[in-house]
């Protein structure tokens, strides 16, 4: 216990508590959209797109972030447009996507003379390693977030219920749906730090399902995602640090953990009132 | 009396297939009209048309100045229930009064005023101990009358509602049935459904579509409405309770 008070003394460390702090508020949030809408799919295509954006940020040179955030806005954009306009099925389509961006980063990367430092950091993330540049983004995309959403809580709640209702409505629906795809893939890009390509999908959804467990409202599901996701992040970085495993892993697996007990006390404590 | 809406040779359609021809209808501020019609024949792509969710083709759709306020149409519209995903973490409450959201500019709340007439209406559906409930709890015909709430909160000049007789039970429809009648005093009713039996009793006028559009000023049933509706129910008598005797056959 005491190394692990003492580790607060380490830059790093406050910097990847800050980190899990934040990942908490944006994949709480963003999550809960997710869930609800039911488009956990759409947002594993945007996910994996990015990594194309990746790779050519390797290769010309640039911030991988950067390239991350181009390639995720514009799948994002791109499934929210094409599902609906072209006579395409929308799974085939977000699956060809999918594994286009991944095509299109492994290619990058292997044609970038020499040794890809950090790549593994991008596919399973590292909250130990997260720079204060990133940590600057992440606050001013929490910030942006809880912005629009305290402000425009009905609005999106309208939105995404019943879609064809709020278009009977003249509610702006098509403009809604565009923005909040686009914070879906900010967010997802700019949590693969954190936790990585492979992993940031459960941050969206796992803390959203334990959360679903004790409430089934949009506000409160928002709420008690940020408050399982910090809560899985601190415990799954003590695992980390304790047993040496790499964090990312560590975060999810405690937090499946913490569903599973969640969900089973749950059931115990039915049985038992019976 | 002056028409709510009027429909002049409507075609309307997706992409390249046209659905809807040459469809011509007037709403009276007291119709009740029971849309009827074989599943593909155009029922749900006439409401789509009049709900303003598909451009017309060809031919206009004409909305009376009282049939509009604040920009919007004055119809309150239930949509069918599988429609609806009922797993959406949303409550009762929420769902009635999120049809007061023309109203609002972006960033709008509720106004005390527009809570207390949800909540009435609520009172008045005989839902209030479920008003805080998700709807994820609730039974078909319990989510059917928050959906009801919703399209009359905002006091709707025409009501349309596609099929709100599936997966409900028979009191809810019969129950349902009877407000829409007292409903229909203040306003006009549109009522998509495929069980032509039991509507006949409510209903004061048929449209018939099925590709074009037939309409039908009384609302008896003629055999020429039943050949058109491809149905096997042979003869439709009124008793006490509605009852459809179906043509002979084994099992």
């Amino acid at each position: 216990m005491q190394s692990l008070i003492a580790l607060f003394e380490f830059e790093f460390f406050r910097n990847a508590i800050l980190a899990a702090f934040m990942a908490s508020i944006t994949c709480g949030i963003i999550g809960t959209y997710i869930v609800s809408r039911r488009i956990v799919f759409i947002s594993g295509g945007i996910t994996h797109a990015s990594f194309g954006g990746i790779g050519m940020g390797y290769y010309f040179g640039f911030n991988p972030i950067l390239g991350a955030v181009i390639f995720g806005i514009f799948s994002a954009l791109g499934i929210e447009l094409f599902t609906k306009k072209a006579d395409l099925r929308e799974d085939s389509a977000i699956a060809m996507l999918w594994s286009l961006g991944m095509a299109v980063g492994v290619i990058f990367i292997f044609l970038t003379p020499g040794y890809a430092p950090n790549l593994m950091s991008y596919l399973f993330g590292n909250i130990l390693t997260v720079s204060k540049e990133d940590l600057l983004y992440l606050l001013f995309l929490s910030l942006f977030i809880i912005v629009f959403f305290v402000a425009f809580y009905r609005m999106i709640i309208f939105v995404s219920f019943d879609e064809e209702f709020a278009m009977t409505n003249n509610a702006p629906v098509k403009l809604f749906n565009a923005l909040l795809i686009s914070l879906v893939a900010l967010t997802i890009v700019l949590n693969i730090r954190v936790v990585g390509i492979i992993l940031v999908m459960s941050l969206l959804t796992i803390p959203q399902a334990i959360a679903n467990l004790f409430t089934k409202r949009f506000d409160w599901m928002m709420i008690l995602s940020i408050v399982f996701g910090f809560l899985g992040s601190i415990l799954g970085l003590a695992l980390s640090y304790i047993y040496d495993i790499p964090s990312g892993a560590a975060i999810i697996f405690t937090l499946v953990i913490l569903y599973g007990v969640i969900k089973i006390s749950g059931l115990v404590i039915e049985k038992s009132r019976q | 009396m002056e028409s709510l809406l009027e429909i002049q040779n409507l075609s309307a359609g997706y992409g390249q297939n046209i659905v809807l021809q040459g469809v011509n209808l007037k709403i009276k501020p007291s119709d009740f009209i029971g849309v009827i019609g074989p599943n593909g024949g155009g029922k749900t792509t006439l409401l789509k048309a009049i709900l303003g969710l598909i451009n017309p083709i060809s031919g206009t759709i004409q909305f009376s100045e009282s049939m509009t306020s604040g920009g919007v149409h004055r119809i309150g519209y239930l949509p069918q229930i599988n429609n609806i995903d009922r797993q959406f973490p949303i409550t009762v409450f929420d769902v009635v009064r999120s049809g007061l959201m023309s109203r609002k500019r972006l960033m709008g709340r509720y106004s005390a005023e527009e809570n207390e007439s949800a909540l009435q209406l609520i009172e008045e559906m005989g839902i209030s101990d479920i008003r805080a409930k998700p709807i994820g709890e609730l039974s078909g015909g319990q989510v059917q009358r928050a959906l009801l709430c919703r399209a009359l909160v905002n006091k709707p000049a025409l009501l349309i509602l596609d099929e709100p007789n599936t997966y409900v039970d028979n009191r809810f429809e019969r129950e349902l049935y009877e407000k829409l009648k007292v409903l229909n005093e203040k306003l006009a009713i549109l009522l998509v459904s495929h069980d032509l039996g039991t509507i006949s009793t409510y209903v004061k006028s048929y449209a018939c579509v099925n590709n074009s559009l037939h309409f039908h000023e009384r609302n008896t049933v003629t055999p020429e409405l039943l050949k058109s509706y491809e149905c096997p129910i042979q003869i439709i008598s009124h008793g006490d309770i509605p009852h459809t005797v179906l043509h002979q056959h084994t099992h």
